[in-house]
Formats: structure tokens, sequence, C-alpha cells
């Protein structure tokens, strides 16, 4: 971290001001070097000047520059934001500039990086702040942003003191057994606190679940048979939220997505049009692949057209699909028909009609309802929302499961201590109090460029 | 006596022994040097050898060709195996060792070494010539000679002996000390700890109510220390211990006379050990416990004493008079031996190489108390190692250096070299992160093969394991292939089977993998052709009741490893790895960890400067490749 790095840390081309962060020893006498103003390095720290970029004594651009000098700034090292104005072009010219002077681009995610290293920031934080640039409903905002303020490390901090206490009680049986005035450690005794500890586990797995759904938004896939009316149910979600919709064709020409925002909670929403099924070959790919595209789907919405006398084919599908959210929109119900709808009693259930918009609000409604999107609204939020975070918490969970099933087995209180062990050194990892090799490269290597 | 010697081991205790014997049997020319012939091998404190890990380090010992377990064996009149209940990775012998015979049988031992001479003497500087040691400097200021040099100097370097408010400037029972030695080191630069521990009383053996007190029996199996010994002892005819307790009337008296402890007195400048309190520390540390449980062990077959584990004080004699007959069955107990602090200079072992050579000094080790150490086995474990690498070091060997997912040793050692210690360091099986592959079973399989590549092993001895890896394989093989369908298991078996409905057939490997099958069911069944011995058995059937735990310790080990693997630059200056933390970095240069590992272990040494550190290194060193 020898060398002084910079990068637009303002998305590219957008916006009326860019800023260029500058983090390094030498930050401030390069941009010196090419500034006509005031001479930055005799500035205090924390103070805002006006001048010029200039180059072979043409002016460039008319810019602010902040200097912060280290430690106070966000890497902990001399840092300088120059203000200039936000076209392509002239944000580009400067950078290059610096470039020349001797700075180097940044690397994605090394602001953040050095703060990390520097220990500015713990791990969670860092990822927290990947979060926020990426963030783009403000829910997803304030869940990274608290994650910044540490929240989540205390709540893992508190389940690692558990397993601590819980080791060393198991210890002190191990190495003094010849004191009977030890509480003698035993099944009764590790279980309750091995099960509370699962309790923590299992509880933050669905806040962050839940942590995911605000960041991520949810995933709804719309299958169904063709000419059922799925292609309606898209755009009619999609008129209604013009103003944020982004219509993305997918790579598949069979595929349309969007995205629309319930309530503060983005829908990812995928339609799986035009799958023809021609002959049972084909019919038999085409489940095959609606099925694939569901399996990432949080969120199924099956429509069946009321019409359709024929609806055994619609149950296999839907039975097959027991272990995802489903709901089941019957669509055209504006046409009577004879169908018993019995045997999908047990499914969420809507009657509709795309044309005329009817139940539609109902289905949003159930959207909300399914996935408590209310209830997300007012709830302080701090889960882990990276797959990484969840993925470890997971892992830390398997391990306590593992360790309560050996102990109903009878395995003796020595091998248990493993599995505890493990468990908190993978929560370790995840709030980075455990160096594991490659991690930090791998996890800044997914930040964004500048911050 | 000689003028010049390969190497000088300075004490006669636990580390002093072990140091002696392995150089002596490499063949160099070893002079010990003690205060007190008959002082050789002394038990000052506990009459017992082995415990918790500590019993796992003796088996270490012998498997890499050491002398305590062997002795161990021959003197002790009741054995037993500790934590059977808990988990086999935990199991660890422990025995009541003859103070009387123990001695004897070392001495015995030792005078076997043609090349090995035992000089009365006391040590009182070094000489070092060109940063190398090269003498020792006795009391009457002769020197003696020497390429490498040992100092095991126990508790005896300014030792003071403190009860109530007296304080006598002696070594343990009433012995010389060292005066000048731990002040002449500091003059080399090491960094002097003040450590302090305590021993309680020794009590007429016939003066005791034994009707009172519960007895402790011995294990009714036979247990050996030794991998080569036999059971040397009378199994149905061991000494029996016994449990007492602190009364309320203890604990009143203890309150009413603290001032007067030298521990509260502040007398004691030395730090104790916290989990070796005194009972003074016992009573108001747990004020609420109404209760504190004691041993009363027989010193020996040939003399009246029993100590008192668990009571060790710095009280005045009066005082303890009081406490003594405070307890139960002790009411009229006659005191021969009463209880005292001791407080004594060590080094801080952050000086030292993995070898237990010091980085100040070249072809200077040290090892047992001197290094921040308590425990008899702790000592042994590192003189064995400190013996070991002197001797390597004058055959211009690499060092011997175990790793952590090798033996306690190593646990032991790596921890004192990398984490220092503020109090007396003592061995517990949860400092051993892979204690799993640590065991008391499999020492010889993990240790013979060095012990036997050092030169302290013999080829009968390394054969003995080799073969005992072949049957281990054989046994398994033969679990693995023989099956059993679900109407050919026999009716024991086929009742402790929890789960009823057996839908098919299974090998016996899968058999035992069930928590309530044992192996011995199928050797009793006959359903094994081959014979295997006891060890065989008790190893294989751990290594497949154990199967995914055991590969979940090898997996951390191998994480372990690659980063062993990622040296550190001895000459590296930290202050050009940017953005360490302070104290990080004041560690690192005082502790110069020779790989990444060892950093990682260092307190407060961070994740974050771990990042920077290997960033640095990538950054510096991979260049030049």
């Amino acid at each position: 971290m020898d060398t002084t790095i910079c990068a637009i840390s303002t998305a590219v081309g957008t916006g009326a001001i860019s800023i260029i962060r500058v983090s390094g020893k030498e930050a401030i006498c390069i941009v010196n070097s090419v500034f006509s103003g005031v001479n930055l390095t005799k500035v205090n720290s924390h103070t805002i000047h006006y001048g010029f970029i200039v180059e072979n004594n043409y002016k460039i651009d008319e810019v602010l520059i902040t200097i912060m000098k280290a430690p106070k700034t966000f890497t902990t090292e001399d840092t300088v934001e120059i203000n200039c104005h936000g076209g392509i072009s002239t944000t580009n010219k400067i950078l290059e500039i610096l470039l020349n002077k001797g700075c180097k681009l940044a690397e994605p995610g090394e602001f953040t990086k050095r703060a990390f290293l520097n220990s500015r920031i713990d791990l969670l934080k860092a990822e927290a702040i990947s979060d926020i640039i990426n963030s783009e409903t403000e829910k997803a905002r304030k869940l990274a942003i608290n994650q910044i303020a540490g929240k989540l490390s205390e709540k893992i901090d508190q389940i690692r003191k558990n397993l601590i206490q819980l080791q060393a009680s198991i210890e002190v049986n191990i190495d003094y057994p010849e004191y009977e005035d030890i509480e003698v450690i035993t099944y009764q005794n590790l279980m309750p606190n091995l099960n509370k500890i699962l309790f923590d586990l299992n509880e933050l797995i669905i806040e962050s679940e839940n942590g995911k759904i605000i960041k991520n938004g949810i995933n709804v896939v719309i299958i169904g048979k063709p000419n059922v009316g799925k292609s309606s149910i898209l755009n009619a979600f999609l008129e209604e939220d013009k103003a944020i919709v982004t219509n993305i064709p997918g790579t598949t020409r069979d595929i349309i997505e969007g995205k629309i925002n319930l309530n503060g909670i983005l829908l990812n929403i995928i339609d799986t049009a035009g799958l023809r099924y021609t002959t049972d070959f084909v019919e038999k790919i085409g489940v095959q692949k609606s099925i694939d595209i569901s399996e990432k789907a949080d969120l199924i919405i099956y429509v069946i057209d009321n019409t359709n006398t024929n609806l055994s084919a619609d149950i296999k599908k839907i039975n097959k699909l027991k272990n995802k959210k489903i709901i089941i929109f019957i669509n055209k119900n504006d046409i009577s028909s004879k169908n018993n709808y019995d045997e999908l009693n047990k499914y969420n259930l809507v009657m509709g009609n795309t044309v005329s918009k009817n139940g539609l609000n109902e289905l949003k409604n159930k959207i909300v309802e399914m996935f408590n999107i209310k209830y997300l609204d007012t709830k302080d939020y701090s889960y882990l929302s990276s797959a990484r975070q969840i993925s470890l918490t997971k892992k830390a969970k398997n391990v306590i499961e593992n360790a309560i099933n050996n102990l109903n087995e009878g395995i003796s209180i020595d091998m248990v201590t493993i599995d505890i062990k493990e468990c908190y050194e993978t929560l370790g990892e995840i709030i980075g109090v455990v160096y594991k090799e490659d991690l930090i490269d791998e996890l800044f290597s997914r930040f964004c460029l500048g911050k | 006596m000689k003028k010049k010697y390969d190497i000088i081991v300075v004490g006669g205790g636990h580390a002093g022994c072990e140091a002696s014997y392995a150089a002596a049997k490499l063949n160099f020319n070893v002079a010990l040097i003690t205060s007190n012939i008959n002082n050789i091998a002394d038990m000052p404190c506990n009459p017992s050898i082995g415990g918790t890990a500590k019993g796992i380090v003796v088996r270490e010992i012998d498997a890499l060709g050491g002398i305590m377990g062997k002795i161990a064996d021959r003197s002790h009149f009741q054995i037993k195996m500790l934590n059977n209940s808990k988990g086999p990775a935990v199991r660890s012998l422990r025995a009541q060792a003859d103070k009387k015979i123990y001695p004897q049988e070392m001495l015995k031992e030792l005078k076997k070494l043609k090349n090995l001479s035992i000089i009365e003497a006391m040590v009182e500087d070094i000489v070092v010539t060109d940063n190398n040691i090269t003498g020792a400097v006795l009391e009457n200021n002769k020197i003696i000679n020497c390429k490498s040099l040992i100092l095991t100097t126990g508790t005896y370097l300014k030792s003071n002996i403190l009860v109530g408010a007296e304080i006598k400037k002696e070594g343990p029972h009433g012995e010389r000390r060292s005066i000048n030695l731990s002040d002449n080191l500091k003059k080399f630069g090491f960094e002097i700890l003040r450590l302090k521990t305590g021993t309680p009383q020794r009590i007429e053996k016939n003066s005791i109510d034994y009707s009172k007190l519960k007895p402790e029996y011995g294990d009714l199996t036979p247990l050996t220390f030794s991998f080569d010994n036999l059971p040397l002892y009378d199994i149905n005819n061991q000494e029996l211990c016994y449990v007492t307790y602190t009364s309320p009337e203890t604990h009143k008296i203890i309150k009413e006379n603290l001032k007067k402890s030298a521990m509260y007195s502040g007398n004691v400048k030395g730090i104790g050990a916290r989990y070796c309190p005194s009972i003074e520390d016992k009573v108001v540390r747990f004020a609420d416990k109404e209760r504190h449980q004691l041993f009363l062990e027989p010193e020996s077959k040939f003399t009246n004493e029993i100590y008192i584990q668990g009571f060790s004080t710095s009280m005045p004699y009066d005082v303890q008079d009081k406490l003594v007959h405070s307890l139960q069955g002790l009411e009229k107990a006659k005191i021969l031996k009463y209880a005292y602090a001791i407080e004594y200079d060590a080094i801080n072992p952050l000086h030292l190489k993995p070898s237990l050579e010091t980085k100040i000094i070249n072809n200077l080790f040290t090892a047992g108390q001197i290094n921040g150490t308590s425990g008899y086995e702790e000592a042994a474990g590192q003189g064995l190692i400190a013996g070991i690498n002197a001797s390597l070091k004058l055959q211009n060997k690499e060092p011997f250096i175990l790793k952590r997912n090798e033996a306690y040793i190593g646990v032991l050692i790596d921890d004192l070299v990398t984490k220092g210690t503020v109090e007396p360091y003592r061995l517990l099986t949860s400092r051993a992160e892979y204690r799993l592959i640590l065991r008391h079973d499999n020492a010889d399989l993990r240790l013979r093969k060095y012990g036997y590549k050092i030169g302290l092993i013999n080829k009968t001895q390394f054969n003995k394991i080799i073969k005992k890896e072949n049957n281990i394989k054989k046994l398994i093989n033969e679990l693995k292939t023989k099956r059993l369908s679900t109407k050919s298991i026999p009716l024991d078996i086929l009742n402790k089977i929890k789960e009823k409905q057996l839908t098919s057939g299974y090998s016996l490997y899968e058999f035992v993998k069930r928590p309530e099958i044992r192996l011995i069911d199928f050797i009793n069944n006959k359903l094994i052709t081959s014979r295997y011995s006891e060890d065989i058995i008790e190893t294989t059937e751990f290594l497949i009741k154990y199967e995914g735990y055991i590969n979940k310790t090898y997996k951390d080990v191998e994480r372990l490893l690659k980063l062993e693997e990622k040296q550190i630059p001895k000459d590296l200056d930290y202050d050009k790895v940017k953005n360490i933390a302070t104290e990080a970095r004041q560690k690192l240069k005082q502790i110069k960890p020779l790989t990444i590992a060892q950093a990682i272990r260092i307190s407060g040494v961070n994740s974050a400067d771990i990042s920077m550190l290997v960033v640095y290194l990538k950054k510096e060193y991979s260049k030049n490749e």
C-alpha cells in the first residue's frame, strides 16, 4: 500500500458533478502538481479549495478540491477528492492526468480494502459499504447502513461468547476430572445450551433471508401452460409501475424480465413465456426448463386458464414444486367454468382477469402477506445480507445440528468440543476475526470501483 | 571432572535428567551439574506423574526415546486412567510415584551412561564468547568449558521461601539457591520474570483418621506409561489415596487470618498460576463455595508422609496448624512439613526459538521452570527437546521441532515461544486444538519414527510400531471386507442395536461405527479370524468410530500446514510492512515468527495485520523468485 491510488467515485456519465478520489502518501502532492490555486500541501486538513486542474498551462476544468489528511480519512491515508464537472470526457481527462503523474488506477474495492486493512473498518462493514453502493431501494440502503453501525457484529459476537462459555465448561471437566465439586457437564446441561445456540443461529438465518429480500428483492417466476395469460400478468404489473420499469429481454428469446417496487421491495419478475410443447418429448424439456428457472425463484406464480378443463397436468406440475412458495392465479375468471379447484385449496389461490386487471391487487396483497413485507418495513434491519455471510451462518448451524445429533446418539463430550470450535471459527470468519487465506482478495474483488 | 565437555546441563531436575540422558545417548560428552546429587529427579511437590494432558506428554517422551515413562513405571504404587468417560481423545494416565524410588531409579539409569559425568556444584554465571556459549562459571569461580549449555534451573534462581511474614532465602526444602545466575542472564539481555508457586503440608501417615474418608483406588487393568515396559507392579496391591474436604471452620480461619498470608500481605511479588491456587486464593475467589475438595496422597512406601493435594498455602505456622486440624479426618493430624510459597526467577520464553535455543546466545538452551512452565512432565518434555536440539546443532543438523498437530510437547513449546507467559504455564488438553489426533494411544505411532531418526529409538523399537501400523491396517481391512447379513448377526450384538429394522446387511466396519456396538463384540463372537493385541483394538476402534471428527481435524491440520509452509524471512524488517497496528508490530518484532501460522497465533496480532504481512511478503519476496 505504498502506492497512491485514484478512481472516479461517482457513476460515470450521470449527474452534474463527478468526484475523483485519490488516496495514498503522495495524494496531496500529486493533485497539487496539477492544480492551479492555493498550495494544497500547505492547507489544513478537512478543507475545501477552489481552482483549476491544469495540464501544460491549459485549464482542463474548474474544480473544488477537498483535502483530508491521515489518519482521519476513510482509508486512514491522505485523501484528496476532486469535484469536477460531470461529463465523461472531462472526468476521464482528469483521471488520465493523475495517472500520468504517478497515481495507480484503483482496483475494484481498493479504497474499502485499504480501510479494512488499516483496521478502519471490520469485514462486515466493508461488505456493507459495497452493499450501499449497489443498493437499489431505500430499505436495502438502510440495511447496509445498519451493518456499518456494527449491529450485526454484535449479534454474532454474542453467539460466539455463548459458544466459548460452553466450551470452557466442558474443558474444565476434561482438565480437572478428579474434582467432584466442578459441575459435571452432561448431556442434560449441554443440550439446552446447544439448542439455544441453534435457535439463535436459526433466527439469524431467517432474518437474513429477509435481509436478502430487502437487498436483492424477490425473484418471481411466472409459469403455466401456453396462452394462459402469463405475459399479461407481467405487463399488468409493469404498467402500473412504469416509472421504475426496466424491461430487459433475457439471454434466451423466451424469457422476459421486469422489475417493480412493491411497498419498497424489489420484485424481479421473470416470465417464462413462449415455451411451446409440440410433442411429448419437447414438453418434457419445456417442463424441465420452467422447473430449472423456478429453482431460483423465491415465489412462483402459476397461471391456470379458467376455461381449460383438463387440469391434471397443471396439478402434477404444481405438486412437483411443493418446496417453493406458490401463488396460483386462475385467469379469465369472468368466463364461467365447471372447473373444481378443491385439489388446489391447500395453495394460495387468487382468481382474476388480466384484461380487466381484476384480482391484480389481491395478487400483490398476497405477495406482501407471504413475505411479511409490511413487517419488514417496520423492523430494525440488522441482517446478514451477502451470500457469503448467509452460507457461513448456515454452515455454523449445520455444525451445531451435527453436534446435537451425535450427542443424542451418545457421543462423548470431548467430540462435541470439535463442533463447538468449528462453529466458533466459522462465525469468526463472517466478521473477519479469523484469518482465511484468500478471503480478503476474493471479497474485495467483488467491490465496485471507487469507494 | 574434565575441563571441557560437549554439553553442560545445569540442574538435575526432570528437565535436566531428560536433557542429559538424551545428549549422552547421542554420544556427546555431557556434564550434569547439580547443587546436590541427592536431589536428582527430586519431586519437591506432588507425588504423582501424569494427569490430564501431562500423562500424554510422558508417553510422548517415551515414544521419542526419553526416560521419564520408564522410571515412572518402575516406581509408582498406584496408577489409573483419567477421563475414561469423557472421550478417548482426552484419556490420560496418572500414577502416584514413590518419591524415594523415582529419584533412585533415575540416578541408577543416568549412572549407566558412560559419557555422562555428574558434578556437584552451584553454577553462578555463564561464559559467552562472540555470542556463543563457551562455559559455565561455578561458585568458586572455576570455569567448565563446553560447546553447548542447557539451563534447567527449576525454582532455584534467587528463590525465596515464604511462610506468613517469614522470608527465607533458599530453594525448596531448605536447599541452597543460585544467587547470581539470573542477574547475570539479565546482563546478557534476558528479561527476567518473577514467578511463584507453592506446596502444601506433609502429614504423618498414622495421625489421620481414615474411617471418615473416602478412598481412591487405582485401576484394575494393567497400565504402563512406556511403550516398551510390561506392567511391573502388583495390580491388586496398590496404595490408596483419600478424599477430604475443607470445612466451614477452615474458611473462617482463612478469612480471619488472610492478612498474615504471604500472598496477601504483599510479601509475594511473583505471579502464581490461576489453575493451581493456594487454599486462601480459592476461598477468596470462590467465596460462595461451601467446601473445596482435597486429596490425601502417600509420598512413598518408605516414608510416613502424606501430601494434601489442593491445600497449598503461605499462612504462618500457627495458622497452618489450625487449618490442617479443621479438615475432616485430620483433626489430630501431625504436621511433618509445613506448606510454603516459593518465588523464583525465570526468563521470558519469548527469548527462545522453537528449538529452545535462546535467540540471544548461540548454543545456549533452556528448559523447564526457567522457561516459565510448571510441572514435572512439562519440564521433562522440554528437557528432552533441548537435549536433542543441543545435540543436533553440534552435529550440524536442522533442529527438531514438533508441530502443534504432532505432539502436546509441540503445543507446549509453541505456546511458550509464541505467546510467552505471565504465570507458571501448565499444559491442559484445552490448549491442544488437534487433541483428537494427539492421543494417549497413538503417541508411539506419532513420534517413534522421529525418535528413530534422531537416534534415541533402536531398530527393534521402531519395527514394533511398523508392525502396529500394519496390524491396524489389516484389522480395518478385515472389518471392511467381512459382511453380515441381517440373519447372521449374533444375538448379543443384535440385542444391542437400537434401530430394530435393519434393511440390509452391513460390513463389520459399518457396525463398529454405531455408538452402541463395540469392536470387542465381534472378537468375542469369533467373527474376526486373526488375533490382535488390545492396543491395536483400542486404536482401530477409535479410528472407525470417530472417523468423521478425525477427518475434520485433519482438514484443520491441512490448513495449518499450508500456513506453516509460508515462511517469514528471519531478517524481515517489520518497520517496512505498512499499516500494521502498533501493538502487533511490537509483538512481531519481539517474537520474530518463523511462519505465517506462528504469526497468527501471537496474541495482539489480528487478521488484518496478518493480511498486511501476507500482502507485503507476496509483493517483496515473490518478485525475486
